[in-house]
């Protein structure tokens, strides 16, 4: 099987401060990556590194090869790339428009402009990350008007109208209470058939929830990673081992 | 030892005393125009020609001249100011030439009104002759500095995040600025620029050479032609011609004063309102 994803011997680096270092992985299609580790050990600049989102900081420079589907994420067209590999970021961040419009944006950038069109694309991103029935009488509402978690799925939503095919999520629940975060983690559950997604987190117990493999970073190395069940019941690593039992981290 | 509660009660009544001088200045201008000036406002003052050796009167054709360059100026600064901060703040990379450019732009901003004159006089009155064209665009030039940093503080103060959004769904550069940026900026550059054009129609230096006729009891017919202008009809009523009622002159300046402040009244208006709209 082709990996979805392949990371070969990746370092991102902010000036001279190398914060990923030779980091090589492959994702599957289909799966949940959860990715665990510490603050400051690199997650999220791998995650941004994906669809080329680090490029909007000045001072990041990467070396190293990814590839979608086998192709260099360099040779394919980076609105083109942006669009297959979504990504939900740790604050929900409606645009300043309605519920209505924050999920169209997308479709709208990518040249679907037919009001029908738009509105099966908003109901159907919608209903896959499950908010639909709050939100389905309020759609010209602002979005700011809406809930940390309810405005936290219509980002999902937002993510999902542009038909990605994989969604990176970067502590997607930090800011969220217990209900919401559950509500999210069953969307990831039923995204799972159609969307490759990888998830990072802070919240070790959610990739244990939620995810089909796990890797753990630490000071921006892959320290080791491994199916779920394994890296939790056996984990190879001492350091690993001590983060999820929670020594430090 | 001293009663420290005492001895703030002094230190901020003095600040208090200081602060209100601060604005005394403006408070006597104001007192002092309107009670010698308010008297010739009357509707033939205002939309008549002058007469007599401008002794008598109105004032009809500066108000018009200074409207036109107004217009004018607008004309010229507002798309050139608004689309260099956008490149600036949205396209150009950190390099040498970005750099220059920013310093010429403060360094602009810097330069006397009076200079601006020579220089209009030099290029644009050799080109166009004296005339409303002429001015506007000295103007316009003097203005570009306030307009460029107004325009790029208000596209700053739209959050990164949200341009992060926009790329994030594939949107391209311009999709990102025409969608998400501008829109949340445009209070930010509205007042930017009526508080830009508020200046120019008060200036007198640069319009000296270029535009102001002495005495025209006509309004202008074309941009080729010469106007008069509120500032330089105010000095020429204080200087030039013996024997005006200090009536009429400072019914003159009270009419340009008030002109300039609803200008900046209409700019924090809008300020306030956008600001209550906004809901990040």
């Amino acid at each position: 099987m082709v990996a979805k994803l392949d990371i070969y011997k990746l370092n991102v680096f902010f000036d001279s401060n190398k914060v990923v270092k030779d980091l090589t992985l492959q994702v599957e299609p289909n799966e949940i990556l959860g990715i665990i580790g510490p603050s400051n050990s690199g997650k999220t600049s791998f995650l941004k590194t994906l669809n080329r989102l680090n490029e909007l900081y000045r001072n990041c420079s990467t070396t190293g090869l990814v590839k979608l589907d086998g192709k260099n994420i360099h040779d394919i067209d980076i609105q083109i790339l942006r669009k297959k590999i979504g990504i939900v970021f740790a604050l929900p961040l409606p645009l300043p428009l309605t519920i209505f419009d924050n999920v169209a944006y997308g479709p709208r950038m990518h040249g679907i402009k037919n009001r029908s069109k738009l509105a099966e694309i908003v109901e159907k991103s919608l209903t896959s990350s499950a908010i639909w029935d709050e939100v389905k009488d309020r759609l010209n509402e602002p979005a700011f008007r809406l809930s940390g978690g309810q405005q936290q799925r219509l980002c999902i939503a937002r993510t999902l109208a542009v038909e990605p095919e994989v969604i990176l999520y970067d502590e997607p629940c930090s800011g969220l209470d217990p209900i919401s975060t559950q509500k999210i983690e069953d969307a990831m559950r039923q995204l799972r058939s159609n969307y490759t997604q990888i998830l990072v987190t802070n919240n070790v117990k959610q990739a244990a929830r939620v995810s089909d493999r796990t890797a753990f970073f630490l000071m921006g190395e892959l320290v080791e990673i491994s199916n779920t069940g394994d890296l939790f019941t056996s984990p190879k690593d001492k350091r690993t081992e001590e983060y999820i039992t929670g020594r430090f981290g | 030892m001293m009663n420290t509660k005492r001895t703030e009660k002094i230190a901020f009544s003095a600040l208090l005393v200081l602060t209100l001088l601060v604005i005394a200045p403006v408070v006597m201008i104001f007192a002092v125009l309107l009670i010698k000036g308010l008297p010739a406002i009357t509707p033939e003052f205002i939309f008549s020609m002058p007469r007599d050796g401008m002794r008598a009167g109105g004032i009809f054709p500066a108000i018009v001249g200074t409207f036109y360059l107004a217009l004018g100026t607008a004309v010229f600064s507002i798309p050139l100011g608004i689309m260099a901060a956008i490149y600036l703040n949205e396209y150009a990379a950190q390099n040498w030439l970005t750099r220059t450019i920013e310093i010429a732009i403060i360094n602009l901003a810097g330069v006397p009104s009076i200079v601006y004159g020579l220089f209009g006089l030099g290029l644009f009155v050799s080109l166009f002759g004296v005339s409303i064209l002429a001015g506007s665009l000295t103007l316009a030039i003097m203005t570009l500095p306030t307009i460029i940093t107004a325009t790029r503080e208000a596209l700053n103060a739209v959050p990164r995040s949200f341009r992060e959004v926009s790329y994030s769904l594939g949107a391209s550069r311009w999709q990102t600025v025409r969608n998400v940026v501008l829109p949340n900026a445009v209070p930010g550059i509205i007042t930017g620029v009526i508080l830009g054009l508020s200046r120019a129609a008060g200036e007198t230096a640069p319009i000296l050479f270029t535009v102001a006729a002495f005495y025209l009891p006509h309004l202008p017919q074309s941009v080729y032609d010469q106007a008069m202008a509120l500032p330089y009809h105010i000095y020429v009523l204080s200087t030039q011609v013996p024997n005006v009622s200090s009536k009429i002159q400072y019914g003159t300046i009270l009419v340009l004063v008030g002109m300039v402040f609803i200008l900046n009244i209409i700019a924090s208006y809008l300020r306030a309102r956008f600001r209550r709209r906004k809901t990040w």
